[in-house]
């Protein structure tokens, strides 16, 4: 017994010392290298896909198409004006969860955030709801203005921004809190109003943050589909946007379908581009 | 035109600030103690920062904040400039528009605010940056750049957190001297914070030193340095300091004496050196020390760990000594003896 132990001792340091250098070798166990790969191939691969399956002989000749360029252009002005619409009201916003010591602010925060993981088709009966001819405020929008969201470009821009404004508000509001408040004290000091302040020291410090906000804000909005067909309808020209166009494309004509989708995919690269390096480092904020 | 201030700020039940200051304009009083000793806290509620728990604030007759009353000038409104530890100078802007912000806040048109602005910065010396932000700049320069912001509006009230904190030694002597000409010619009150004792003998013409919130000796700094009245305050503000005229190294004091210092300077300059820097001898010390002189103990100051001896002579010098070597040399008022003291232990500043 005793022979066997102190034969065993010496062992043991050596089989470790050959784990460790496998280890520092880059030696990964297959155990979670095969499931990462299958999760980045299936991340990957239908997008490929995209690529390998598009109509490229054609595809100038799809994208002048009049019915492809109305989408396009109603889906950038939609998803632009929606961006003003969550950068006029979320920044303010932002502002008052970041600043605001009011007890029931964590309570609001969550409030907001709402639209971010509800399913987008529930927001857009919400505003059905709240908004439509016979809804809670919508009844005398139409009543006193003669004036109706629902199936209008205006309803687009509606839909989009109730599901976009989080993803601005969220990072405007990360950006503030991160924010070094003794400048903010320093511009009073020097004797600036709080909204001097705001404006001349805050939002110049928060920029970045505003900016990966509006970018991320843009890009859902651009991609926006349950709360719009629902809230918007679906009308060439008026309501439908590129994602329903994609939707309706590829029913009757798939090669329109994919050549669309190729135009969607092009502007999320973009988006990813704009937001590399500094806007999506942590120190951004 | 004075600043009177009761300041009393509770932080929590574990500290309290509690101090009276009165200061005439013109007037530089320095706020010395340690880290969380409150220093910071005054500076906060004077420039409207932090509102006080009780007490009032009432400069020039004009009340700031009265707790009492529930009066209070938000920091917007306050005829004071702060610079800040680390300056923040804001980031975005240019060495000109920091400075020239306060102005415009204040509602002056951009030309004249810049060109205002512009006088500053050349009068702090850096006229050349004026475009530069503030990233480019190295610490003296963002140093100077953050007293222009703060003093181109004409405040009251200059309130300085640790001016010279943020700086390497060399620059540290050079900004130190500036600022000492800069508050010289301002006719406003100067509220100085700072942990350095020869930046508070320098430039304050009054010490408030603080421990845990409460003032445990206020008077001219050569009051405090000579009777300190606890070992913490002796520790504190321990230092020797003579203004004279420099020629290579010797330096002939104003106050009578001349000293030989290590390194070589010109014109007028300060001179420096701790009292633990010279020893007390009964016989004339037959030494290296380049500096021997004749003294005579005027008094004796026990603190536990050190003896605090007044000395007079040419120059006047502390100087601390252990309480052993006290019984060794017998010394009493008016006992004879023999200063020393190393060159290399004075420090020479341009004044």
């Amino acid at each position: 017994m005793t022979t066997t132990q102190a034969r065993a001792t010496p062992a043991r340091p050596q089989a470790r010392s050959r784990r460790s250098r496998a280890r520092r070798a880059g030696g990964l166990p297959a155990v979670l290298v095969l499931p990462a790969l299958a999760g980045l191939a299936f991340l990957i691969v239908p997008l490929a896909g995209l690529i390998v399956a598009a109509p490229w002989p054609t595809l100038l000749e799809r994208l002048a198409d009049p019915a492809v360029l109305g989408a396009l252009r109603l889906s950038l002005v939609a998803a632009s004006a929606a961006t003003v619409v969550c950068l006029v009201c979320g920044v303010p916003l932002a502002w008052v969860l970041a600043r605001s010591e009011l007890p029931g602010m964590r309570v609001v925060r969550a409030l907001v955030t709402v639209p971010l993981v509800l399913p987008p088709v529930v927001g857009g009966v919400a505003l059905l709801l709240v908004l439509g001819r016979n809804g809670l405020i919508g009844q005398y929008l139409e009543a006193w203005f003669g004036f109706s969201l629902p199936f209008t470009t205006a309803g687009v821009i509606v839909a989009e921004a109730f599901v976009a404004m989080p993803f601005l508000v969220i990072s405007v509001d990360g950006a503030l809190r991160g924010a070094d408040r003794r400048y903010e004290e320093a511009a009073a000091t020097l004797g600036a109003s709080r909204w001097l302040t705001f404006r001349r020291v805050t939002l110049p410090l928060v920029a970045p943050g505003i900016a990966a906000g509006a970018v991320l804000c843009w890009a859902r909005a651009l991609g926006e589909f349950g709360a719009t067909i629902t809230f918007a309808g679906n009308f060439p020209g008026e309501t439908q946007t590129m994602p329903l166009a994609v939707y309706l494309a590829l029913q009757t004509d798939p090669d329109a379908a994919i050549v669309l989708s190729l135009v969607l995919f092009a502007v999320s690269v973009m988006v990813l581009a704009s937001l590399r390096d500094k806007w999506i480092s942590p120190n951004a904020a | 035109m004075s600043l009177h201030a009761e300041l009393t700020v509770d932080r929590g039940a574990r500290f309290t600030l509690n101090l009276g200051l009165t200061a005439e304009s013109g007037e530089t009083i320095g706020l010395l103690g340690p880290n969380g000793a409150g220093k910071s806290t005054a500076l906060r509620a004077l420039a409207g920062l932090l509102a006080l728990s009780s007490g009032r604030i009432e400069l020039d007759g004009q009340v700031l904040d009265d707790a009492a009353a529930d009066e209070f000038v938000p920091p917007e409104r306050r005829p004071a400039g702060v610079v800040f530890q680390d300056y923040l100078l804001f980031p975005h802007l240019s060495a000109l528009d920091n400075v020239a912000f306060g102005l415009r806040a204040r509602g002056m048109d951009r030309r004249s605010a810049r060109q205002r602005a512009q006088t500053w910065l050349r009068r702090v010396g850096i006229g050349d940056h004026a475009r530069s932000r503030p990233r480019a700049l190295s610490g003296g320069q963002a140093q100077r750049v953050a007293l222009a912001r703060a003093l181109v509006t004409d405040p009251r009230l200059l309130l300085l957190d640790e001016p010279l904190a943020a700086l390497d030694a060399s620059t540290r002597i050079e900004v130190r001297s500036e600022l000492r000409h800069h508050l010289a010619d301002y006719p406003g009150t100067t509220v100085l914070v700072t942990h350095d004792p020869l930046d508070a003998m320098v430039l304050a013409d009054r010490l408030l030193v603080l421990e845990g919130g409460h003032v445990v000796q206020q008077g001219t700094p050569t009051e405090v340095a000579h009777h300190p009245r606890s070992d913490y305050v002796a520790q504190l503000v321990g230092v020797n300091l003579y203004r004279g005229t420099s020629r290579g190294t010797t330096v002939d004091l104003t106050t009578g004496g001349t000293l030989t210092t290590a390194t070589r300077s010109d014109g007028d300059v300060l001179v420096a050196f701790g009292p633990t820097a010279v020893s007390l001898h009964r016989t004339q010390p037959d030494s290296s020390a380049r500096n021997t002189w004749p003294v005579q103990v005027h008094s004796l100051e026990g603190h536990g760990t050190i003896t605090r001896v007044q000395l007079t002579g040419h120059p006047d010098v502390l100087a601390d000594i252990t309480p052993a070597a006290v019984t060794d040399l017998d010394l009493e008022p008016g006992t004879p003896l023999w200063a020393e003291l190393k060159a290399t232990e004075i420090r020479t500043y341009p004044a």
